[in-house]
């Protein structure tokens, strides 16, 4: 299945992307998408333990199980007002 | 009150200067007996730092969803709210200019204030809004989390 993961403001840079397609096996989780991620893109690394991930545009637990076409936000310490 | 007002967001993510006023206009409502704002504005400096402009970035559709579900929660705690509005700048924002404009109503004062103290610091906690300081020699996204 494919997930499209969006990226902001610091690992976004990092990265050159806001956003890309990400192809997972059935059934896999947050966990394993941020995982993944880093595997394929190793830039990613150092800003993984401080993000919080939304799924479909909600705060989401890293147990949580994606479906194809879920959109996944990766989202560093946010910084508003 | 202006005719449009009511088909006006109330929770909204933009990238024009805002207007106190205006945001003050989307909570109107003739039972209010008081309405208490906060404003944020580009500060020039942190930590000592000369600050040249502010860049805000947002995850859009989700910052207007979490700044509506600031609103629920407002109106959960502290019953005598009749009005919540909630609107974020984004982009390129000079020293000076305003960032966020949070306007609640109520018919009486009492309260209100701290609805507004609590809408703000849940606005810093949980909307995916980012901001990046740039200075002369550098740069930074900042956060308080």
């Amino acid at each position: 299945m494919k997930v499209k993961v969006k990226f902001f403001a610091a690992p976004r840079e990092a990265l050159q992307r806001g956003e890309v397609q990400h192809e997972l096996p059935e059934d896999a989780t947050v966990v394993e998408l941020v995982r993944s991620l880093v595997q394929a893109y190793p830039v990613l690394g150092p800003y993984m333990c401080r993000a919080k991930v939304a799924v479909n545009q909600k705060y989401a637990a890293v147990e949580t199980v994606l479906h194809d076409g879920d959109e996944v936000a990766y989202l560093p310490p946010v910084g508003g007002g | 009150m202006r005719a449009d007002v009511k088909t006006m967001k109330l929770f909204e993510v933009t990238t024009q200067p805002l207007s106190v006023d205006e945001v003050v206009a989307r909570v109107a409502d003739p039972g209010n007996g008081a309405v208490i704002t906060f404003v944020g504005v580009v500060r020039d400096n942190t930590e000592g730092r000369q600050v040249h402009f502010l860049e805000y970035e947002a995850y859009p559709e989700m910052a207007e969803e979490t700044l509506r579900q600031i609103g629920d929660e407002v109106r959960q705690r502290w019953k005598s709210v009749r009005g919540v509005a909630i609107v974020h700048r984004v982009g390129r924002l000079q020293i000076g200019e305003a960032s966020v404009v949070i306007a609640i109503s109520a018919g009486h004062r009492p309260e209100v204030f701290d609805a507004v103290h609590y809408a703000i610091d849940r606005l810093k906690e949980i909307v995916p809004i980012w901001k990046k300081e740039v200075w002369a020699d550098g740069s930074e996204w900042r956060s308080e989390a």
